[in-house]
């Protein structure tokens, strides 16, 4: 990235951290589905579900990884309407007619997501934390769960822009980034995989979220990894290349109106 | 020239927005693309400020090619849109502090030009406000002031007075003349005939995405029919006699009317009126029919061939 590059993408930031500053309850709101799953799984279902966790696991500890995973996917859908807003606002028009580095409006929302999803991630885990989380997780292993989490976060981000760009309207954005909400319940986030029907077991198994989340859970709680810590980075390194390339061709497009 | 486009063509799916659109603006004039709505002036502003792409054509701004080098068009060029481009979550002080940070100025030169600018449109106390809470005519301004702050010498100006009331349409109108003393050139789009006469040293009209007439507004108003003196009768035998007694008008029988070619100047009158009176007719109404810019654009602009 040239200089221009780095102070256009920095102004961008400072642009969106502006708004979420002056409307702090935009960037909250999207806490609210994460941490009403937290509470309603753990205080209602989760008596029933936890008793059939192998060696008599705590549900809380079982499910606080899954819950951070579906804090980040709820950022993107966040991101998603937020972009989508703000490409039908004239002010974006009017970036593309000045000299500027081209992507700074998309890097800088991108940054500006990251940090947001990051202070929810830290809400939520003191949501679980009182809510009983006690992982035993030592400094390592925290630092590499938020390696993972912020690189999970960067992922999802940019197919968030994505879907926000291909988007006509903000309400279509967030319906295209509901399966990033609704993946997690077909994923090991609730309930191990082989609880599950063979056929739905299968699905949970090889989709991206299951990997992230027990590679979370392993890090923060102590269970076997295995190699899913490598399809965890793979699958958020695949979805952060194909977000952002995707997000720049859709950004290329001639923006009709 | 500040811009020359040759063929410009733009269509959406069947849709042809420009069919064939040429221009030539020389550096420091106003040059206004006149037209209705749908005509494809917002299209025009579109491509020549690289916002969008044309399927054809070539078009140059302030010496770079559209095409092949959009960024050094970019670093030309101001565009106040249709549609005020201003962040509304933010005030109007950090709006214009935002293009002082893109335009890439040190921070106290940002400053200074900041400062200048919000007293300049009149500004400095909505400085502190959201942009949201903005009236019509403030938004238009704080636009245009946004648009300044990187001293660009070629403006795009689409539709800049559209939905304002007439004291900030004046306000507006004052402005762009500060701006072309300044020997900035302007490329505006209005559809508002008095706005292009007021400001625009040539007038491009701009029909079904092809221009229809080209000239400054003296030469287009020699473009149509010209002015005439217009007699009505009480009836037709009054019509017959004048008619007789006027050389060279035009009569109308449905109407009882008599149209007189001139300039309805006062002589013109005091003459027409003292042969009246020799040939004895009694006219009932008169009126002086001078042609407007209005007259050239329902000409140019309907498929109708004679508008009256």
């Amino acid at each position: 990235m040239s200089t221009l590059a780095i102070r256009d993408t920095t102004t961008m930031l400072r642009r969106n951290l502006r708004h979420m500053q002056r409307f702090p309850l935009m960037s909250i709101g999207t806490l609210g589905m994460p941490v009403l799953m937290l509470l309603l799984f753990v205080h209602v279902f989760g008596g029933s579900l936890g008793a059939t966790l192998a060696g008599g696991a705590s549900y809380v500890d079982y499910l606080a990884p899954g819950i951070l995973v579906m804090t980040v996917g709820a950022g993107a859908a966040w991101t998603a309407v937020n972009l989508c807003t703000d490409m039908g606002e004239g002010i974006v028009a009017r970036f593309r007619t000045m000299a500027i580095s081209r992507y700074s409006v998309l890097t800088g929302q991108a940054l500006s997501s990251v940090l947001n999803t990051v202070v929810s991630l830290a809400l939520v885990i003191g949501v679980a934390l009182l809510a009983g989380f006690r992982p035993t997780a030592g400094l390592t292993g925290w630092l590499a769960a938020a390696g993972l989490l912020v690189l999970l976060a960067l992922a999802f981000t940019w197919l968030g822009i994505a879907f926000g760009l291909a988007a006509k309207t903000p309400a279509g954005a967030n319906s295209s980034s509901l399966p990033l909400q609704f993946l997690p319940f077909v994923s090991s986030a609730f309930v191990p995989t082989d609880s599950m029907s063979s056929g739905l077991a299968w699905v949970a198994e090889n989709q991206p979220f299951t990997p992230i989340i027990d590679t979370l859970r392993g890090l923060l709680i102590g269970t076997p990894i295995g190699d899913s810590g490598y399809w965890a980075v793979g699958w958020c390194l695949v979805i952060t290349a194909v977000g952002h390339a995707w997000s720049r061709a859709l950004f290329n497009r001639d923006p009709s109106r | 020239m500040a811009i020359t486009a040759t063929g410009l063509r733009k269509s959406y799916g069947d849709h042809v927005v420009l069919d064939g659109l040429d221009l030539r603006v020389p550096r420091g004039t106003v040059f206004a693309l006149l037209g209705p709505n749908g005509a494809g002036k917002t299209t025009t502003v579109q491509i020549l400020s690289t916002l969008i792409t044309a399927d054809r054509g070539r078009a140059e701004v302030a010496g770079h090619d559209v095409a092949r080098d959009p960024h050094g068009v970019r670093r030309a060029i101001g565009v106040t849109g249709q549609f005020s481009a201003v962040d509304n979550l933010l005030t109007g002080e950090e709006n214009l502090l935002l293009m002082a940070d893109l335009a890439h100025l040190d921070r106290r030169e940002g400053r200074r030009r900041v400062a200048r600018l919000l007293d300049r449109f009149d500004l400095v106390d909505a400085a502190k406000k959201p942009a949201s809470t903005y009236s019509g005519g403030m938004r238009r301004r704080l636009d245009l002031a946004m648009t300044l702050v990187g001293e660009p010498r070629l403006i795009f100006l689409d539709e800049p007075t559209t939905g304002l009331d007439p004291r900030s349409r004046h306000a507006m109108w004052q402005i762009i003349r500060g701006l072309v003393a300044d020997g900035v050139t302007i490329f505006l789009t209005t559809q508002y005939l008095e706005e292009a006469d007021q400001l625009a040293d040539r007038i491009a009209v701009l029909n079904g995405g092809r221009l229809v007439a080209e000239g400054t507004a003296a030469e287009l108003k020699r473009l149509i029919p010209g002015g005439h003196v217009r007699l009505r009768f009480a009836d037709a035998h009054m019509l017959d006699l004048a008619a007789e007694a006027l050389d060279g008008s035009s009569r109308d029988d449905a109407d009882l009317t008599l149209d007189v070619p001139g300039d309805g100047g006062v002589h013109q009158l005091r003459a027409l009126l003292d042969r009246l009176d020799d040939a004895a007719v009694e006219v009932q109404d008169l009126s002086v029919h001078t042609p407007d810019l209005d007259d050239v654009f329902f000409a140019l602009t309907t498929e109708r061939t004679a508008p009256r």
